[in-house]
């Protein structure tokens, strides 16, 4: 009889499945820089030669950088808002036991199951309710909603794997409150606050659906990628523009994934 | 705590006033100082979603005069939804496509899970952030890579075309249902990929021995454990895909053409082009109500067949 061993044979075929399956994920996104170097104004096979003149009108696309700078700013804004609501959230769910705890977590965790538009269109009936004209901060606002969440679930197992014991030996050392987070509670679970931060930005930076209907008369960058894919002279750029979008994202979320995953594995298991 | 030393120093006293009362109540009362604390969080989630929700099902009984709303109550909005065929296709295919989509993404990410949770030794955590990755990038740069890849002079096309196996490009591809479940496929992998990947790696492994020793091949120990074991993470992952993707107006737009237009882009165009705005409400409303009632008729049936088997 095989015992435990045949979890440890491998298996050929799923294996080959598994790469598969991973060039599947890949492969596609991997067309957009492919043919942003293409010498042609059409995106289709043969390759026509190599150029990086689409990345070099790139630079002097003034209206480009306008909405990347407003992506930027939307994205800090709700960074860093939805990490302060994120690290109350989780440390109140965690540090104390809350009658009612399941239904309020799950209120937060809403946004995650809701389809996008429904929250978009909804924020967007307050908004003109209100009176207050479509703006970056009606974006952000409507970021912050869908981020909260994903800074919860990022900051929470940070929270879960941390020693009580150490705060309170900082309040019986005559620390108060407010300073034994920030000399104890806040070193320990730094890690996750990047991590958090990092995740915040790169949803809202590339987020399309809420801000389709918040923005107003200052585009984010997706906003004004979709407004450019109805003219196909515009595409090469655009796709200059996605590689470069592409890399950055790769870069700073496998960055903080591996920081938020790295040390918490033992705790929860598996992260989210 | 140092405030529980503060309520210690404060209790003897005799003469305490009403807030000093509620100052020890409150640093007592660990439920309270809970939701204190978790109450910036809550206060801006309940605005920013249950006040909004509250004005979208209260605007679903009004009316659109030009640019004004007549908010005498009627329920005629849901009337037109429910009697304009129109709004009953467009659900139907979303629901369809969605369905479609969901099945087509668990089917094809079950086994991806399995490896990583049974087969993956070292580096189980580069392939979990591999298989993630695409996930968090721009949604609408990985739609749009589809439809350079689908589109009528696509990669698919103009590659089949140089390769000389087809003469005129597959008109199938684009602006088709089918585009826009591949599409999606393609999109929500990750969710799928996640939780069945948790709920396996859940999975006690002596129970498999369990099974070895008692004289379960490979397939009868797969069907008898391990598929009913993982179905918890099967049910996660088809919710957490077929609600979001009902309401999906991007992928349609981009890939869907004229048959692949789903429930969302008309949402999407009663706030823009149509601008009626109650209509757009009692829409959205009812795309809700439908997805819910579906999710819990599923859930309550899976409970039903699991506690069946079990």
């Amino acid at each position: 009889m095989n015992d435990v061993a045949y979890i440890q044979r491998p298996n050929r075929p799923l294996h080959i499945y598994a790469l598969l399956y991973l060039a599947f994920l890949y492969i596609p996104v991997l067309f957009l820089p492919l043919f942003s170097f293409n010498d042609a104004i059409y995106i289709a096979f043969p390759l026509k030669g190599f150029t990086t003149k689409w990345y070099a009108s790139m630079l002097n696309n003034e209206p480009m950088f306008a909405a990347l700078m407003n992506s930027i700013k939307v994205g800090s804004a709700t960074a860093v808002f939805a990490t302060i609501l994120g690290i109350f959230g989780a440390k109140a769910v965690t540090r104390y036991r809350l009658p009612g705890q399941k239904p309020v977590v799950f209120m937060i965790m809403l946004p995650l199951v809701i389809p996008g538009i429904i929250l978009g269109v909804a924020l967007l009936i307050l908004v003109s309710r209100l009176g207050i004209t479509l703006s970056l901060y009606t974006v952000t606002l409507g970021h912050i909603l869908i981020t909260v969440p994903f800074a919860m679930a990022t900051l929470i197992p940070r929270f879960v794997g941390f020693d009580k014991s150490m705060e309170e030996a900082s309040a019986d050392l005559g620390e108060n409150a407010w300073w034994t987070f920030w000399r104890v509670t806040f070193p320990m679970v730094f890690p996750g606050v990047v991590a958090s931060l990092l995740l915040c930005f790169t949803i809202s930076f590339d987020e399309f659906i809420m801000a389709f209907f918040l923005t107003g008369t200052d585009p984010t960058l997706p906003i004004f990628i979709w407004s450019q894919l109805r003219f196909p002279i515009k595409l090469p750029g655009v796709l200059a523009l996605g590689a470069v979008i592409l890399v950055v994202s790769f870069v700073v979320v496998f960055f903080s994934q591996w920081l938020q995953r790295r040390g918490v594995k033992e705790v929860s298991g598996t992260g989210f | 705590m140092s405030d529980s030393a503060a309520v210690a120093i404060a209790t003897p006293e005799p003469h305490r006033n009403w807030g000093g009362r509620l100052r020890a109540l409150f640093l007592r009362s660990e439920a309270l100082r809970g939701y204190t604390l978790l109450s910036p969080t809550l206060i801006v989630m309940a605005f920013a979603m249950c006040v909004p929700f509250a004005i979208m099902v209260a605007m679903s009984f009004w009316t659109q005069h030009g640019f004004e709303f007549d908010t005498a109550f009627t329920l005629a909005n849901y009337g037109e939804a429910v009697d304009g065929p129109v709004y009953w296709a467009l659900m139907i295919r979303s629901l369809a496509i969605a369905g479609a989509c969901t099945v087509a993404t668990v089917l094809l990410a079950y086994p991806m899970a399995y490896y990583v949770a049974f087969y993956v030794h070292r580096h189980k955590l580069m392939w979990i952030i591999l298989i993630t990755l695409p996930f968090w990038t721009s949604y609408l740069l990985r739609v749009f890579a589809w439809k350079i890849i689908l589109g009528f002079n696509g990669v698919i096309n103009s590659g089949l075309k140089g390769l000389g196996l087809i003469d005129q490009p597959l008109e199938f591809l684009l602006y088709s249902p089918t585009a826009v479940v591949i599409t999606l496929t393609h999109a929500w992998a990750a969710f799928a990929i996640l939780p069945i990947y948790v709920s396996l790696e859940k999975i006690d492994r002596s129970l498999l021995e369990a099974a070895t020793d008692l004289g379960d091949g490979p397939v009868a120990r797969f069907l008898r454990v391990t598929l009913p074991l993982s179905l918890p993470g099967v049910l996660a992952a088809t919710l957490i895909i077929f609600i979001p993707t009902v309401g999906d107006y991007i992928t349609p737009t981009l890939l869907g053409g004229p048959d692949g237009i789903m429930i969302g882009n008309i949402i999407q165009a009663q706030f823009g082009r149509v601008n009626n705005w109650p209509m757009g409400a009692a829409l959205a409303i009812s795309m809700l109500i439908i997805v819910a009632v579906i999710s819990l008729v599923y859930i309550w049936v899976t409970r039903k067949a699991t506690e069946r088997i079990a």
